[in-house]
């Protein structure tokens, strides 16, 4: 094993491919607003600069680890140095922290505390830039921007969009659209990734609270509320509770206190679709039309393939997705009772996703004229908003969702994965019910978190061809190496997030390596801990299926094409 | 031309090439380079032509049809150098030069010289009296060393011809059929040419690390983005001598095995850009770039690529973003260029001035090119020199020239008899050298050891009269406009920096701000991304370490020396000199000046803005700059 020493210590030298990671081994938290090790090394910020035995200065992030060096990550020098750049960065921000919807959150901010930035010696002589509020799902605030170009390098290579790039030169750089164009004129499809990277609140998601709390108020409301399944695990850690804990119950309890009259589960909703989806494919299976059949859980991804790929929107499901195909159930569930009160069933879904959104506002996502989701909030802004409240969440004890939609199967909970939807479909799909049939298709090739996953799954005499992937630019290669005759799948699931649902763009931040695993577990262990395992069993399906769905499928469960 | 299949073939056409310029009576060789074409010798080389009888569109043809009636060839050519006496004809084999030359004295240059063979005496280049006919005699010519641009201003620019007949590709040939790869490259290596674009890196060693490359798809690059202000080498020799850069680009694939190249040049050189493409097509034609170059199985093929003028697409890593079509923005290394440049593959990237010195060193050896310069800068070293100098112009002398002998024997001396204050070096990367620096040697590490840098060579001469602060803060202003804004020391730093400068000329400065300046400074050199942005600041440190008590000056005293600072200065009348003549006050363009006839006058402060016409106008110099 061959060493380098960093600050005294020696560290050995494994696979790193930089002198950063090293240092993090080693226990040190090197500051750096540009470096993310999923992306390409951009090297801008110069926060993770560091000193070798002979004086030499270098950004840890771009330099090879090389045996037998020397190197300091805080000597008097460099810690005078990050200081000046994080003045720098200052002198060219807006500093309204106070009253910033980052505040508390920012790395900025944190680490201006952290390197003991106590004064600002330069003014902010920036021209203030216009805000950008045109997406339904994001916030584009150019005056919080510190051009790190996390958000850029996020958007071209991860999602393969480049929605947003650099413009202008000296201290004018922005990141904007191209030629200064509003977010809502461009590719982008809403996924909130650029938002996750954001250090500060330059990129940030586009909040409803407002809506949520005016709709409990208002007593002629019947205000519903649906959690998907990532959810769950990821918003107790913010209250204490350990990374990727499934909090449902308290979550479910902290809604009742709010004011909220009925709380449902959308794993519900996933059932739904992993029955009319299994349809579907069957469907297709038998006639060979628009094979592969791509999924359509993700906003995201169906955006993504009406803007880059249209040729493909008819492989698309035209089921709805989860969300939106319980959306309507509720509201016809309601819809006597309502007319009998005087009220109004108002749909709030709580989402780990930003591009839910803009979903809700699609015209084939209502049934007829109606919205059939009325608002979206994100985790992030649940979590804020029991916050606002003052519960204390951490101590609350578990309640159940209301009757009649609060048991799933296991199959739908893990739709918050990615490989999730293809699994509850399989197992929906096959003839075998037992454990072994499970273990069977958990270990087909479809978990993990490899961006591309392929696997061949046997039931009777057809052997059907799936691929997995997540990230919309493991989704365009895929695309492209199909339309060049070198793939051939019968189903493909698509999750625009890396990881799927669980890191979406709603999730609360910072998303490190550690709480990627946690709630990757966590979500797996909802299923494992489910008493039912198929959607197929679940026990309520069949009586809401009779009394409101059945001749109306493709109304309420369907997009209207 | 017919494409050239052997060696053979080469030799032959560069015969007739030769015989073709030989058998010329009188060759008229009008400038037509930037400076002189914008002076009108477009309208001179016309005018010439018509007079001579030739026709300006003609194609040169070999043979007994070739033979002008009268033996006469008039050419356009590159840069001279002389700028200061533009437009330039020189005329052979007499070797007159003609300064300041307009389309009227084309009749007398034609009776007199063309058909007479005597010189037309009036305009003829004359100093201290001493009339020089001769071009090779003119202080300015003497002392320099022309290697590389010894074919500028000497030779037509738009025909290939006219290079074959002056050595044009013949160091390609001997590489070609006499040298392995290894060896061309030993013979820089041993040469140690040093890269002529700033760094000064080892040109030999880059060849060789791009060589031993596993990956086989490899790329010649050249950087013609030249873009510090006051600086036109490359483009002179891109714009009178292409095919010598052309020439030593092959000779770089050559020795690396790469088959395509690339030619990055500002857009902003649009003769330069011309030029390149008329030589590009024609070595083409000649099967000099192209498949099976000669019949010696190397191909090589060469495009140009407009840059859209950004000063950072200068850096290695910028321009091979930029010709990729990526935003110009230099990338963190390693890798460095020689293993992942352009498109991600091993490239040589060097200046043109750098490719321009590689055929001579092939044709006469490392040790031929050892006796030039200094023992670890060899070779000359081309420099434009601008400013408050007489001879403002392109020279090129050994490197370890002192900076003297350039200003003084070769530039003619300070404008207006003013004495020097310093020089800045380098262009916006560079520094400042003073008085006290007038013999150091011009090689790379004097300078570095200076605090300054070659640079690509760039020489702005200031004299007495010129602001430090302000020259500081001009060059500060050029760096923050020209900053790629990727990484914050470079971005926001030297924002911050010119923020200061501004307050400091504008008697808003504090001494607090002096001291940010000076840690601002040092802290963009230690850790900005890039080249551009670890020099950025040099300007302001080397001015502010030579130059203290000015900066000073302007903080607590709020006074300019040099009245160039406008906030700081104020116009006073002294009333014992003034005797009320009243010029000030119809001169000055605000009406800030008043008084009665006879009596003195005197200026409103509150309305003066400075501009300095009631002074320059005073017939009894009574009005004084403070």
């Amino acid at each position: 094993m061959e060493y380098m020493t960093i600050d005294g210590i020696k560290v050995p030298i494994e696979d790193e491919k930089n002198i950063l990671s090293l240092i993090r081994k080693a226990g040190i938290d090197i500051p750096t607003f540009c470096y993310h090790s999923d992306l390409s090394i951009y090297g801008a910020c110069r926060m993770c600069m560091v000193e070798d035995d002979r004086g030499r200065m270098f950004a840890s992030c771009s330099e090879q680890p090389r045996p037998g060096m020397v190197i300091h990550t805080n000597t008097k020098k460099l810690q005078q140095y990050r200081k000046l750049i994080i003045e720098l960065l200052l002198s060219a921000h807006c500093r309204d922290c106070t009253t910033c919807t980052k505040n508390g959150m920012c790395e900025l901010q944190s680490l201006a505390y952290r390197v003991g930035v106590h004064a600002v010696r330069f003014t902010n002589n920036k021209e203030e830039l216009p805000i950008d509020m045109s997406s339904n799902c994001i916030v584009r605030d150019p005056n919080k921007c510190i051009l790190c170009g996390d958000c850029v390098r996020t958007c071209s290579e991860n999602q393969g969009i480049g929605a947003i790039d650099f413009a202008h030169r000296g201290s004018k750089m922005q990141i904007t659209p191209a030629f200064g164009a509003n977010l809502c004129d461009t590719d982008c499809v809403g996924c909130g990734q650029c938002a996750v990277v954001c250090p500060t609140a330059a990129i940030s998601i586009r909040t409803n609270v407002t809506e949520v709390w005016d709709a409990i108020e208002d007593p002629k409301k019947r205000v519903v509320a649906q959690i998907a399944p990532a959810v769950r695990i990821a918003v107790g850690d913010k209250f204490g509770l350990p990374k990727g804990v499934n909090a449902m119950g308290k979550l479910v309890k902290a809604l009742r206190i709010m004011g909220f009259d009925e709380v449902y589960d959308t794993n519900f909703g996933a059932d739904l679709t992993v029955m009319e989806e299994s349809k579907e494919f069957a469907e297709r299976l038998k006639s060979g039309e628009n094979l592969p059949l791509f999924t359509s859980c993700c906003p995201a991804w169906v955006k993504f393939c009406e803007n880059r790929y249209p040729e493909f929107t008819k492989n698309i499901s035209t089921c709805r997705s989860p969300m939106s195909m319980f959306s309507p159930v509720i509201k016809e569930y309601f819809a006597e009772k309502d007319k009998e009160e005087g009220k109004e069933t108002y749909n709030v879904a709580i989402m780990p996703c930003t591009a839910k959104k803009a979903e809700i506002l699609r015209t084939d996502n209502c049934t007829g004229d109606r919205q059939d989701t009325d608002i979206v909030i994100t985790t992030q802004e649940i979590i804020r908003m029991i916050r606002q409240v003052g519960i204390k969440f951490e101590n609350l004890e578990s309640e159940a969702c209301d009757m009649p939609f609060s048991m799933a199967s296991g199959g739908a909970s893990i739709f918050g994965i990615t490989g999730g939807v293809t699994e509850a479909v399989l197992r929906y799909m096959s003839p075998e019910k037992d454990h072994t049939a499970i273990e069977n298709i958990k270990y087909s090739g479809i978990r993990g978190k490899a961006g591309f996953k392929e696997a061949s799954v046997t039931f009777g005499d057809r052997t059907l061809n799936i691929a997995v992937v997540h990230g919309l630019k493991n989704a365009s290669d895929l695309i492209e190496d199909i339309k060049a005759g070198k793939a051939h799948y019968d189903f493909v699931e698509v999750m625009a997030c890396r990881r799927g649902c669980i890191l979406g763009g709603g999730q609360p931040v910072p998303m490190g390596p550690a709480t990627r695993t946690a709630r990757m577990d966590g979500i797996y262990q909802v299923d494992q801990l489910s008493s039912i395992r198929y959607t197929d069993e679940n026990p309520l399906i069949d009586h809401i299926w009779n009394d409101i769905i059945k001749g109306r499928e493709h109304e309420l469960l369907h997009r209207n094409m | 031309m017919n494409r050239l299949k052997s060696r053979e073939d080469l030799s032959e056409v560069r015969r007739l090439s030769e015989e073709r310029v030989e058998g010329m009576r009188c060759r008229i060789l009008i400038c037509a380079g930037t400076g002189c074409l914008a002076g009108g010798s477009q309208k001179i080389y016309e005018k010439m032509c018509s007079l001579c009888g030739n026709d300006p569109d003609a194609e040169i043809v070999f043979g007994p049809e070739a033979a002008h009636k009268d033996g006469i060839d008039v050419e356009k050519s590159g840069c001279h150098g002389f700028c200061e006496m533009g437009p330039l004809v020189r005329i052979e084999p007499y070797n007159y030069l003609y300064i300041k030359v307009k389309p009227e004295d084309c009749d007398e240059i034609y009776n007199t010289t063309v058909l007479n063979g005597k010189p037309v005496e009036r305009l003829l280049y004359s100093m201290n009296g001493v009339t020089y006919p001769a071009q090779e005699e003119i202080p300015f010519y003497a002392k320099q060393m022309r290697l590389v641009l010894k074919n500028c201003g000497h030779i037509g620019a738009e025909h290939i011809e006219e290079s074959l007949a002056f050595d044009g590709y013949k160091a390609l040939e001997k590489a070609l059929f006499e040298m392995t790869p290894d060896e061309v490259i030993d013979v820089i290596y041993d040469s140690n040419l040093r890269g002529r674009g700033g760094g000064g890196f080892q040109t030999g060693y880059k060849w060789k690390q791009v060589a031993r490359q596993a990956e086989t798809t490899r790329y010649i690059v050249c950087n013609g983005d030249e873009g510090d202000p006051g600086a036109f080498m490359d483009r002179s020799v891109m714009e009178g001598d292409p095919h010598k850069m052309i020439e030593g680009m092959l000779i770089a694939a050559y020795a690396v095995s790469a088959h395509e190249g690339y030619i990055y040049v500002r857009a902003e050189y649009p003769l330069a850009v011309s030029r390149l493409k008329i030589a590009i097509a024609q070595a083409e034609d000649a099967g000099l770039i192209g498949d099976d170059i000669l019949g010696s199985g190397f191909s090589f093929r060469l495009h140009i690529n407009k840059g859209a003028g950004a000063f950072v697409c200068g850096e290695g890593s910028a321009l091979t973003a930029s010709i990729e079509g990526e935003r110009g923005m230099p990338r963190t290394k390693p890798p460095r260029t020689v293993e992942q440049g352009l498109f991600g593959k091993p490239t040589v990237l060097n200046n043109v001035e750098t490719y321009a010195n590689v055929p001579m060193i092939i044709m006469n050896g490392s040790d031929w090119y050892h006796t030039i310069g200094t023992e670890k800068s060899p070779g000359t070293k081309a420099f434009a020199v601008t400013g408050s100098i007489n001879n403002t112009g392109l020279i090129e002398v050994p490197m370890g020239t002192t900076l003297r002998e350039i200003i003084y024997d070769i530039g003619g001396g300070i404008k207006g008899g003013k004495n020097f204050k310093a020089v800045q070096i380098g262009g916006p990367s560079g520094g400042c050298l003073i008085s006290s620096d007038l013999d150091v040697p011009l090689d790379f590490d004097s300078l570095k050891a200076k605090g300054a840098m070659i640079g690509s060579g760039g020489l702005v001469i200031m004299d007495e009269d010129t602001c430090m602060v302000e020259v500081a803060r001009f060059f500060m202003n050029f760096t923050q406009n020209e900053s790629c804004g990727k990484c914050v020391p470079c971005r926001e730093g030297t924002m911050r920096m010119l923020e200061i400068l501004e307050d400091i000329v504008g008697g808003r400065g504090t001494m607090e701000q002096l001291d940010l300046l000076e840690e601002l400074g040092l802290a963009i050199t230690d850790t900005a991304l890039c080249g551009l942005g670890k020099s950025a600041a040099l300007p302001v440190l080397s001015t502010l370490r030579v130059f203290r008590d000015e900066y000073e000056e302007h903080v607590k005293e709020k006074k300019c020396r040099t009245g160039t600072c406008k906030a700081l200065s104020s116009f006073t009348i002294s009333p014992d000199l003034c005797k009320g003549c009243s010029k000030c006050a119809r001169n000055c363009p605000v009406g800030a000046i008043s008084g009665e006839l006879k009596s003195p006058f005197t200026i409103d402060q509150s309305k003066c803005i400075k501009c300095g016409a009631c002074a320059d106008n005073c017939p009894f110099g009574a009005i004084s700059r403070g």
